[in-house]
């Protein structure tokens, strides 16, 4: 522990930590977006396995304990990637100073620029979506554990299918540079990594991407209905 | 050839400094981007006026001395050069040029596009010495070292300090220049003591100065003169944890 703390008094142990939270999540978008695609199994199959995260752990955990236990993970690992976020764009603003009168970026890429708003986007979104299909305190539909029901009605209003469209759009960037950067910090730099970094980090992206996108559009072109 | 110059001007360390536009008449494509500005300095002192001032030394791109941003891009858009070793036949009449110093608040600008870069001096400095009695010079085949190895660590060692990795980097940064300095020591068997002491003091300092903090787009290697790869600031990553979350020592 005290050698996690003194890394963590360094810049680049402040990206470590980003890059091991930032692992924990994207796997935690692997298990969210493959969950969801049983919604093609329909409403039945889909509600009953809504219920059975709640009841995970059984009979060692009772009711609601490992979902929030896992809920206090992911809570630890947003607010530590994003305090980590925070202190190093304040430290690398202030390093700067006085700005350049040109400035050429096309040397990097569009998603490498974008991590910071995009993660502004994301956080956004994060907060929308749990008012919206967990809480529901935004869904004007929205019945307690008809999770099918639930997100059929919602995407049925293009603007909301709009927004989750979008929203994945920026994690797909931020899942591109932000895998590719991972590999880079925690020096995982054998030769085959190496060569597979950039395909995988797209790989993983793209994937998320359509698993997750597909699901409105879906609803939208009515393949999934009530 | 004539061009349009906007060259960053700045009286000192305390001046507020402002761009002023020149242009420079007849120059000869043959002529090196520093001849030019030497060429354009002639005039102004002729015209009784202050000459930029910019840094060089050996103008063939080993010393690392001419530091400058030239249409965005430190040494200019040309891959793996210094600005020294810019032809003005890259340019063509009518060009417009921006010549800016590099930016960062650990490079303070003394005077025009002069910048002090003593913070890469001291990071060095952290890296200390090995303390090992050498003795007479050996051999220089007295320790066998793996071919891999021997060019990994030369071309790290290429790096000569010029600080365009920083300038570059939209963080100014300096992981790249600091990972090029702890690995060529560290790949080398002889560099093997103090190795890990080496990277905490020297990663340290680093932040000390106040460089910012890497966000690996990678446009500190497309701007290094010796095109020194991102692979080193990976590697001094996996030195940095070794040492704080291993405790990995070597003395
Ligand atoms: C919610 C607010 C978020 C903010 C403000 C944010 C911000 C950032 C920033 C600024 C970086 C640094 C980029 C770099 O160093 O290359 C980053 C990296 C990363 N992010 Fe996020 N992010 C957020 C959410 C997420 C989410 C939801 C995920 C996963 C699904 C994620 C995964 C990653 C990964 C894997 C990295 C790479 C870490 C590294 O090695 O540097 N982030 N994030
Ligand atoms: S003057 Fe020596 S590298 Fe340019």
């Amino acid at each position: 522990m005290r050698g996690v703390l003194a890394l963590y008094q360094s810049t680049i142990g402040k990206k470590v930590v980003m890059a091991v939270t930032g692992l924990m999540l994207v796997g935690f978008i692997l298990g969210h977006m493959a969950g969801n695609l049983k919604i093609y199994q329909g409403a039945e199959k889909y509600d009953a396995y809504a219920a059975g995260l709640r009841e995970l752990g059984k009979p060692l955990l009772g009711h609601y304990q490992a979902i929030w236990l896992a809920r206090l993970g992911l809570l630890a690992a947003v607010g530590l990637h994003i305090w980590s976020a925070l202190s190093l764009t304040s430290a690398s603003r202030k390093a700067r100073g006085t700005g350049y009168k040109k400035f050429d970026d096309v040397s990097m890429s569009y998603a490498s620029r974008t991590m910071r708003w995009g993660g502004v986007i994301l956080l956004a979104f994060i907060v929308y979506h749990l008012l919206h299909l967990t809480v529901g305190t935004v869904h004007r539909e929205f019945e307690y554990g008809a999770v099918y029901q639930n997100v059929v009605l919602a995407f049925q209003r293009w603007p909301v299918s709009v927004v989750y469209i979008v929203a994945n759009l920026a994690l797909a960037m931020h899942l591109y540079h932000g895998i590719w950067s991972m590999t880079q910090t925690l020096s995982l730099t054998n030769n085959t990594i190496l060569r597979v970094r950039r395909p995988l980090a797209a790989g993983i992206a793209l994937v998320v991407l359509a698993g997750n996108i597909s699901i409105p559009l879906s609803v939208m072109l009515g393949v999934i209905s009530l | 050839m004539n061009l349009t110059l906007h060259v960053w001007r700045q009286a000192g360390p305390n001046d507020k400094g402002r761009f002023e536009k020149y242009e420079a008449r007849d120059i000869s494509e043959h002529a090196s981007f520093l001849e030019m500005l030497d060429i354009l300095n002639e005039e102004l002192v002729e015209k009784g006026q202050e000459p930029i001032a910019f840094e060089h030394d050996c103008r063939e791109g080993i010393c690392g001395s001419c530091g400058m941003v030239i249409n965005g891009v430190p040494h200019s858009k040309q891959k793996a050069i210094t600005s020294c070793q810019l032809h003005m036949r890259s340019f063509k009449d009518g060009d417009e040029i921006w010549i800016e110093p590099f930016r960062a608040t650990a490079f303070p600008v003394l005077k025009d596009l002069v910048v002090d870069r003593s913070a890469f001096d001291r990071i060095i400095q952290k890296g200390g010495y090995v303390s090992v009695r050498t003795g007479n010079a050996v051999d220089a085949n007295a320790t066998p070292i793996p071919k891999t190895d021997a060019d990994a660590a030369f071309d790290a060692a290429t790096c000569i300090g010029c600080g365009a990795c920083v300038a570059a980097c939209p963080n100014a940064s300096a992981m790249l220049f600091t990972s090029a300095k702890v690995s060529h020591l560290g790949l080398l068997p002889q560099g093997q003591p103090e190795r890990y002491k080496r990277v905490e003091a020297m990663v340290a300092q680093m932040d000390q100065e106040g460089f910012g903090s890497c966000t690996n787009h990678g446009a500190c290697q497309n701007a290094c003169p010796k095109s020194i790869s991102i692979e080193y600031i990976a590697r001094m990553n996996r030195d940095l944890m070794k040492a704080k979350l291993l405790g990995s020592k070597d003395d």
